[in-house]
């Protein structure tokens, strides 16, 4: 037919089957499978095959499928269903032990032909596939606090250094930048620039002089400060990947949202517990140096009176007995490489074995040497929240706990690898080395939501959530046939189209399917029908002012174009307000609508106009069917 | 098949001073229900603890109400989801808060948990307790302020698109209905006290992105209809605009109606409120786009000389919309 070019033809028919090919995978469930990939020194091998796969015929677990991967050292087996996997998984996690991490999977069983172009199925949410999710916030507050401190201190010395006389240098309270007060006004000024060349992100301004005292205000410039919270928060990032990845869960969701948060999400876990007590915990370990033992008199009268030497702290140990140990910290659990738990061979205890990165060996070398025969107490800090409502909001403050797990007196020059004992349980000497190796929190992190979607919740949403798809659809498929006829009948081609093309587009993009998606779709395709709405309604319109048939289709078409290109353009706008929306569910929704929003401009008006003129072109037609 | 009659030429300029006022009263009356009572905020938003328990066997809601209330929880909400065995309970965050000031907020989420499965299990002991959500305070306040700020980001620019492509008398006339849709939804909502979460914020913003859909295409008309006609005068021009449109606003409004229904009966309980919402603002925006925006755009004062396009001297140009 002449007014559609054979290219638009063309057009359409790739499109459809792009359409197909990338909308595929969903088709193809996912299998329940355990991951299994070495932890500590071990290798995945057939050996390790033939020995779990001893395990499961033991249990009289089957599996459907067993894949070794020798290069990426992971082995992947697919069970029945989920009941045989969490059984398997229990079976085989002990007798692995700490060597393996064995984490509940769900395995695509996408074709590879598929694979090998991109095409994927979409990732389910954790509404449709249940877990547990975390939103939690990371303390932007410590880390001013921290960085202005440093400051403070390092304009001390630097003035010491340059022997500039100085009356205080203090922090003025959080945000207000750092006082320092000087005897002279040539002492401010020499102040002033020395500080000015030494550290470039401070903003100097003098304050008002009070007879003797100078006052210079230094602040930390906005810049600096919204660095170090990127930072910090990237830090906290790949921390809380490192912790997840110990808990042996696979693809986990670690993302930053707004400015301060981090949104953690486990597909597949049920138990919060395990998990927050990895993700929020802030235990590290302090060697510092011991200055008095419980048996000691300091000790005790410190803890009588509260009477504490002023380059001391009182810690007390597991058992609430005092210690004395220095405030200076030689090395914390930052300054290590690595960290595993055991037992004591001697003794049977649990304990660490920690090894020291470079840094840290170093000043624990230049430490011990200087101390042989002497005493040093390894304290476990735990960071510790608080929350309290005052005036109808939440206040959060933080503490620290302190404990002294070990007390001993060093017998030789320590080297970058020891270890500590003391610790109250295996399970603490574990968890603790977890901590340890994972690295520390750049900035203390609270839990402030949380919630678990339990799997059979997931699976009885998305079961609803694909019916009311299909039927909303059917629905308005027979509608759409009975009140349009032919040109309905179109229309139902291309909307089935839609929903094909609207997955593809998802998946290829990778979009996460949610329930607030699956309502997306649902009011996709509702709203898909309005251009086929306008263009039957124009062509009978047309019809009724005399035109010919093909004069009818052709103005139909022509005059529809552009209410449906503004009402599209207008509704675009709102799906993309959708999408800016912090919240992950509602921006899936929003995404969910504007991709729809798209694709079914070209199926309702491209694809219904290529079938229409397949069917009326070069015929001679005295009616529609419309 | 057609249900409207295709010559329709009913008077709905002629009803304007009924139907906008009609329509400014239930705005004015919406306002003030929302001001009043008030949304029944979901968890979302307010902050609190949400614990589905599940019975081995049916119960009635009553029952574990009264069993909550024995236990002190005289604040909790009950709802019964997923059949007769499951129930979902709701605290505010206030009962979480006085729970323990010195635990971290997840152990005191934790805390009161226990204590309602100790009070459940009282009065029937195959309670159990299937998931719990629990959302802090500030959270819910920022989600909130969101959606309001993506809200009135999406109406500005909407009215600067139609500003562009129509004319600055479109674009208030659209500003104006939007606001009554809006208005009237969340008037509903504050009436019926149905619970208001984050799934009906968003979609209250797509039943603004669903009613300026309407509207544009009742719009579109009209400009089209200005440009043709020799002298007919501006209500005559949108009277003929809604009735010649008034089939497709219809029959797109029923299309759209009948998948939120399916998706209301079959979607299950966590789309309920997208559903309820769509549906409420459908009816809403379908009539606002027949009733009230066309005399908006009479009251001021749209002209054919306005919407006459800017290159007359090119014919080809000025058939184009």
């Amino acid at each position: 037919m002449s007014d559609f070019p054979r290219w638009k033809y063309a057009l359409v028919v790739l499109v459809l089957i792009f359409g197909v090919i990338y909308a595929l995978p969903n088709v193809f469930k996912p299998s329940p499978a355990l991951q299994i990939a070495p932890n500590r020194g071990q290798v995945v091998d057939d050996a390790l095959k033939s020995k779990v796969q001893g395990i499961l015929d033991q249990n009289k677990l089957a599996v459907t499928d067993v894949q070794v991967d020798l290069v990426a050292q992971r082995m992947l087996m697919k069970f029945p269903d989920a009941e045989s996997r969490d059984k398997a998984a229990d079976a085989v996690r002990p007798v692995l032990g700490d060597g393996y991490i064995v984490a509940l999977n769900l395995a695509s069983n996408v074709p590879s032909w598929l694979g090998a172009i991109h095409a994927g199925a979409m990732p389910l949410g954790l509404d449709l596939q249940g877990g547990v999710h975390f939103l939690m916030e990371v303390d932007q507050n410590s880390v001013q606090d921290k960085l202005e401190t440093t400051y403070a201190d390092d304009v001390r010395s630097l003035l010491r250094d340059k022997n500039i006389r100085y009356e205080s240098v203090a922090r003025n309270g959080r945000g207000a930048g750092i006082g320092i007060i000087l005897k002279s006004d040539a002492d401010r000024d020499a102040a002033s620039s020395a500080i000015a060349l030494d550290h470039p992100d401070l903003i100097l301004v003098n304050g008002n002089n009070t007879g003797d005292r100078f006052v210079l205000n230094a602040t930390v410039k906005p810049d600096k400060l919204r660095e170090l919270a990127q930072s910090t928060i990237r830090q906290n990032l790949t921390t809380l990947r490192n912790r997840v990845n110990a808990l042996g869960v696979s693809e986990p969701l670690i993302q930053q949202q707004g400015d301060n948060r981090i949104v953690v999400e486990l597909a597949g876990v049920q138990d919060t517990a395990e998990a927050k007590k990895l993700l929020g915990a802030v235990a590290t370990l302090q060697y510092r140096e011991g200055l008095a033992n419980p048996s000691d008199p300091r000790a005790q009268d410190a803890q009588r009176t509260g009477n504490i030497p002023p380059d001391a702290n009182l810690v007390l140990g597991n058992h609430g007995e005092p210690y004395l140990v220095s405030k200076k910290i030689i090395v914390t659990g930052d300054e290590l490489s690595d960290a595993a738990s055991g037992f004591d061979q001697q003794t049977g205890t649990p304990k660490v074995d920690v090894v020291l990165n470079s840094a840290g060996a170093r000043k624990m070398t230049d430490f011990s040497s200087a101390h042989v025969g002497k005493p040093m107490a390894v304290v476990y800090a735990e960071r510790v929240t608080d929350t309290k409502v005052v005036d109808g909001k939440e206040v959060r403050t933080a503490r620290t706990s302190e404990r002294v797990i070990n007390y001993a007196t060093i017998n030789s020059t320590l080297g970058k690898n020891f270890q500590t004992t003391g610790l109250a349980s295996p399970t603490e000497a574990s968890d603790l080395a977890l901590l340890l190796k994972g690295g520390a929190l750049a900035a203390p992190t609270d839990i402030v939501e949380e919630g678990v979607i339990g799997a059979s919740l997931g699976a009885d949403n998305i079961q609803k959530g694909v019916q009311a798809v299909l039927i909303g659809l059917g629905l308005v498929l027979l509608a759409a046939a009975f009140y349009y006829k032919l040109f309905g009948l179109v229309a139902d081609v291309a909307l089935f189209f839609n929903l094909i093309l609207l997955m593809a587009v998802m998946s290829l993009i990778g979009v996460t399917l949610t329930m607030p998606g699956i309502a997306g779709i649902v009011l996709t395709l509702g709203m898909a029908i309005d251009a086929n709405v306008l263009i039957c309604e124009r062509i009978r319109e047309e019809l009724r002012n005399g035109s010919t048939p093909l004069a009818s289709i052709r103005a139909g078409y022509e005059k529809a174009w552009a209410t449906i290109l503004d009402a599209n353009v207008t509704h675009l706008l709102a799906a993309l307000g959708l999408m800016t929306m912090g919240s992950g569910p509602i921006r899936g929704f929003g995404v969910t609508l504007f991709i729809g929003i798209l694709t079914s401009m070209f199926t309702s008006v491209t694809v219904t106009h290529a079938i229409t003129a397949l069917i009326h072109g070069g015929r001679k037609l005295k009616t529609l069917s419309v | 098949m057609e249900i409207f009659n295709h010559n329709s030429n009913f008077n709905f300029l002629g009803l304007r001073k009924f139907t906008v006022g009609l329509g400014v009263v239930l705005v004015i009356a919406s306002v003030i229900l929302v001001a009043v009572r008030g949304f029944n905020y979901g968890l979302d938003f307010t902050g609190g603890l949400s614990v589905q328990v599940a019975y081995s066997s049916p119960v009635e809601v009553s029952d574990v109400r009264q069993a909550l209330v024995n236990a002190h929880f005289d604040d909790a909400v009950v709802v019964p989801v997923g059949g007769a065995n499951g129930l979902q309970i709701k605290l505010p965050i206030r009962v979480v808060d006085e729970a323990g000031a010195n635990l971290p907020a997840d152990k005191r989420a934790d805390k009161v948990r226990d204590e309602i499965l100790a009070a459940l299990k009282a009065s029937r002991p195959d309670a159990t307790v299937k998931d719990r959500s629990f959302v802090g305070a500030q959270v819910g306040e920022e989600l909130r302020n969101d959606g309001y700020i993506a809200m009135i980001f999406v109406i500005i620019g909407i009215m600067g698109y139609l500003w562009i492509r129509f004319e600055r008398r479109f674009a208030i006339a659209a500003l104006a209905t939007e606001v009554h849709d809006v208005l009237l939804t969340l008037g509903i909502f504050a009436l019926t006290r149905r619970e208001f979460d984050l799934t009906v914020l968003a979609s209250v913003l797509a039943v603004v992105g669903y009613s300026i859909n309407d509207k544009v295409v009742v719009f579109d008309r009209v400009r089209e209809l200005f440009r043709a006609s020799r002298n007919a005068t501006p209500e005559e021009v949108l009277n003929r605009s809604i009735n010649s449109t008034l089939s497709r606003t219809i029959i797109t409004s029923l299309f759209t109606g009948i998948t939120m229904a399916a998706l209301y009966f079959i979607g299950g309980p966590v789309v309920h409120g997208f559903a309820i919402t769509m549906l409420i603002g459908i009816v809403v925006g379908t009539l606002s786009s027949i009733f009230i925006a066309s005399p908006i755009l009479l009251w001021l004062g749209v002209s054919k000389k306005d919407l006459m396009p800017v290159t007359k001297d090119n014919p080809e140009l000025a058939r184009r919309p």
